[in-house]
């Protein structure tokens, strides 16, 4: 009954780099330690059962609930935030255009098309879009609602938010 | 600063799609809400609920709890200070239960400790002895004398009736129904979350908290913690949306408490399921509803019972069994009424705001009665609802004149003329079946039906309530600061704030400050009022800054401050050549005003629920095609057709 709470020390690989934990609970989720321990509070916590989204990374390139992953298991595998996307982001080339940039073309294209709102779903749509586009560059509208029918927003309707896939994806073709 | 303008800039101004300016920060998940919030040696929060909805509780046992490595404090009703209860309307819910549970899920203690983990073991180790009680959960058996009262403040929180016109008239045609409105959820993604920071002296507290209201909040804080007002400040943190669940105190006075008792920052944040359990609801309601009508399908008589289920506390129940009562006839012409309201307590979880407000549980009954009445006139949805339609001019139930626009026959008009979706196709995807990728339906047995849904919607807070908004615009060197307690939980007031002063007072550059309680109050994020009521305050602010600008031009160049008026970024004389930049004219000097917005004064109603209690309305039709799998009764909704009257769009994109 009265463990002490705190002594696991592990390391993950976070937006490119080796974030070390350390006086860590082994009960964390992923979600928990990103935010709580590694100063990482763009995933959000919304249900903590894998219900709305909010709390979405990838991890080796999959898409995936932080919240329902065991922080302790993701040593060793390449999890990506939405602070770390427009690191990883194929359309942009160097260190210069990240900081000019500051946002990648889905942020930009939610702010543009009008789909945040409260904001709070946003880094996790963001987050699944970029996966969506990623694995699929040319959805058809059916794919991308099934693609972000693990997102739930309570402000926008969606109505906005899907304006804005299609915003990239249609400048995406253009461009490529 | 360069005076040299971009004329071929869109100017964020009022009319145009302005983005957001908090819009980067949240898509790049750098945004701070509430629960994002981090401090130096800070402890985690944690409440213990009752599982029982009636029980009265024997003994409370802290000791084991208070023992485990981490724990900090454990407080229950007796560490209270000030006033044991809050509440906005009347204060009847206890900061903590003492002798009585009255719902499932009702706070008993609280918790501070150095992880969410150790809070956890620490609410198990807390043992509460209850005497479990039979729990009255019907309203129509709760509203009887012969009921046990379950609170010392009785049963019946309101009752409110209405008689206008005469209650003996018949028609041609009557229809009537029983309709059953059950529970919703606001279900905001951002749950509750707030961190408390106790000032050096054990004297005061901040707390930076998601909420609606600041406050209000403050002034339910303050009592119970006996502390004066200006010793509690509170600073608004992000708020992931609200509609209406962050209206009531919920983590406030706990958070706060552990904090003084602790001498710590204290963060608090709800799972999802506590979350069900730490706010109000939609009220259920139980309505009785019987039109009559001439054969013509012109409504000339409304009866109606209304019982509506406030819980175990009253919240906001007496304002929202008015919402709903008066909006018994929709936004349709009806002369003759009899009306009975009654906001009950019971055992079920507390009900309060959430949008919409009483007028939704009216809508869903009216809505379904409008569409009986077609069918026994012979009409259609459309014909027999603009048959009705009200208009300016027209008397409401409560006596109240219509004075406003109310554009009911166009938004029906402008919505029934939307392209009808195409019907679900021979070989539709499985996917847009109802049920979607559960794959459950079955072609064979998805029915399409269309419904009609038409509604008016008071603006602002009713009945002789002073919801009035505070602003305060400072113009330095071409740049507005401006300063409010608004509550912006999502619907851009954030965007909208800046274009206004953009528009009055002709500058590029908008900041805006901390909102927090170091300023009046901004009233309440709700009623669809902050764009009228903090968006006037702002307004106000800016001109009467605009006023004293021109003052100081006008004498500085020697020209009757009546003559100046502001076009796009200049001041201009508007019978002379002189112009001058709104950046070099506030060049060196700092304006300042303060604005308090107050919307027209509204009536209590009478013991026949006659009065003009509201301020103003809106109106919106709607129109919904869905798909239904009438073996499972899956719903897919495939359109919805809707026009509001949204007045002057100020903002097209939001």
């Amino acid at each position: 009954m009265n463990e002490t709470i705190g002594n696991e020390m592990y390391t993950l690989r976070i937006n490119g780099q080796d974030r070390h934990v350390k006086d860590a609970w082994v009960g964390e989720s992923l979600l928990y330690v990103l935010r709580e321990r590694l100063e990482l509070p763009g995933a959000k916590g919304a249900c903590e059962q894998g219900e709305c989204g909010s709390c979405t990374v990838l991890m080796d390139g999959d898409a995936v609930c932080s919240c329902l992953v065991m922080a302790a298991t993701a040593v060793g595998a390449d999890i990506v935030t939405v602070e770390g996307l427009i690191e990883n982001d194929p359309s942009i080339a160097s260190t210069a255009e990240v900081i000019a940039r500051q946002v990648t073309d889905v942020q930009q294209a939610f702010i543009e098309e009008g789909g945040v709102q409260c904001g709070f779903c946003t880094p996790g749509l963001i987050v699944a879009v970029h996966h969506l586009l990623d694995k699929n560059p040319d959805p058809t509208e059916l794919q991308v609602k099934e693609s972000i029918s693990g997102n739930i927003c309570r402000c926008t309707g969606y109505g906005r938010i899907f304006a804005a896939v299609e915003a990239v994806i249609q400048v995406r073709k253009a461009s490529r | 600063m360069s005076t040299v303008k971009q004329d071929t800039r869109l100017r964020d101004i009022l009319g145009t799609s302005a983005l957001r300016p908090d819009g980067v920060a949240k898509v790049m998940g750098s945004f701070s809400f509430s629960s994002d919030m981090w401090a130096e040696n800070m402890l985690w929060g944690a409440t213990l609920r009752s599982p029982h909805p009636y029980a009265r509780i024997i003994s409370i046992d802290t000791t084991a709890a208070l023992l485990i490595s981490g724990v900090s404090a454990v407080i229950t009703a007796q560490d209270v200070p000030g006033k044991p209860t809050y509440g906005l309307i009347s204060a009847d819910q206890p900061v903590f239960a003492s002798e009585f549970v009255r719902y499932m899920g009702e706070p008993v203690a609280a918790v501070a400790a150095d992880h969410p983990e150790t809070c956890r073991r620490a609410l198990a180790a807390i043992i509460v002895n209850y005497e479990v009680l039979t729990p009255v959960v019907d309203p129509e058996l709760a509203m009887l004398a012969t009921t046990e009262q379950i609170h010392p403040d009785g049963n019946l929180i309101r009752y409110q009736h209405i008689l206008h016109g005469d209650p003996l008239i018949t028609s041609d045609i009557t229809v009537e129904g029983n309709y059953t409105i059950g529970m919703q959820d606001q279900a905001f993604l951002g749950l509750e979350a707030a961190m408390a920071f106790p000032d050096s002296g054990g004297n005061g507290v901040e707390l930076h908290i998601a909420t609606q209201w600041l406050h209000e909040d403050r002034g339910q804080i303050a009592a119970c913690l006996k502390l004066p007002e200006d010793n509690v400040r509170l600073v608004l943190g992000g708020v992931g949306g609200a509609f209406g669940a962050r209206e009531d105190i919920s983590l406030q006075v706990h958070c706060c408490l552990l904090a003084l008792r602790t001498g710590r920052p204290i963060k608090m944040q709800y799972s999802r399921e506590e979350s069900f359990f730490g706010h109000v609801h939609r009220h259920p309601a139980k309505i009785w509803m019987k039109h009559h009508a001439t054969k013509e399908g012109k409504i000339v008589k409304v009866e109606s019972r209304m019982v509506f289920d406030g819980g175990a506390y009253t919240s906001t129940s007496p304002a929202v069994l008015i919402n709903g009562i008066t909006h018994t006839q929709g936004p349709y012409q009806c002369e003759n009424a009899v009306v009975d309201g009654y906001a009950v307590r019971t055992n079920n979880p507390p009900c309060g705001a959430m949008r919409g407000f009483g007028v939704v549980q009216a809508c869903f009954a009216h809505e379904s009665q409008m569409d009986k009445l077609a069918q026994a006139c012979g009409l259609s949805p459309v014909e027999v609802r603009l048959i009705n339609a009200m208009h300016t001019g027209d008397k409401l139930i409560t006596g109240q004149v219509m004075e406003s626009v109310a554009p009911v026959e166009r938004c029906i008009r402008e919505t029934d003329a939307i392209p009808m979706p195409e019907p679900l196709a021979a070989n539709a995807n499985v996917l847009e079946f109802p049920g979607g990728s559960g794959r459950t339906a079955d072609r064979q047995n998805i029915v399409r039906g269309i419904g009609w849904g038409v509604s008016m919607k008071n603006l602002m807070y009713s009945e002789g309530f002073d919801d009035y908004a505070t602003a305060r615009c400072t113009l330095t060197n071409g740049i507005a600061s401006l300063k409010f307690a608004t509550a912006e939980v999502g619907q851009g007031f954030v965007t909208l704030a800046p274009q206004i002063a953009r528009s009055v007072l002709g500058v590029d550059y908008v900041v805006l400050e901390t909102s927090d309680t170091q300023i009046g109050s901004a009233g309440s994020t709700s009623a669809s009022r902050q764009t009228w009521m903090s968006g006037g305050a702002v307004d106000g602010a800016c001109r009467l800054v605009r006023e004293r600008l021109f003052e100081h031009v006008g004498k500085l160049h020697n020209i009757d401050p009546i003559r100046l008026m502001i076009e796009h970024t200049d001041v201009i004389d508007t019978i002379g050549t002189f112009r001058i930049s709104v950046a070099e004219a506030s060049q060196d000097i700092t304006l300042s005003e303060t604005f308090e917005h107050h919307h027209r004064k509204t009536e209590d109603l009478d013991a026949n629920g006659q009065g003009n209690c509201h301020v103003a309305f809106a109106f919106v039709a709607h129109r919904a095609v869905v798909d239904v799998d009438i073996d499972l009764g899956l719903v897919k909704v495939v359109q919805i057709a809707t026009a509001q009257d949204v007045g002057r769009v100020l903002n097209p994109l939001s």
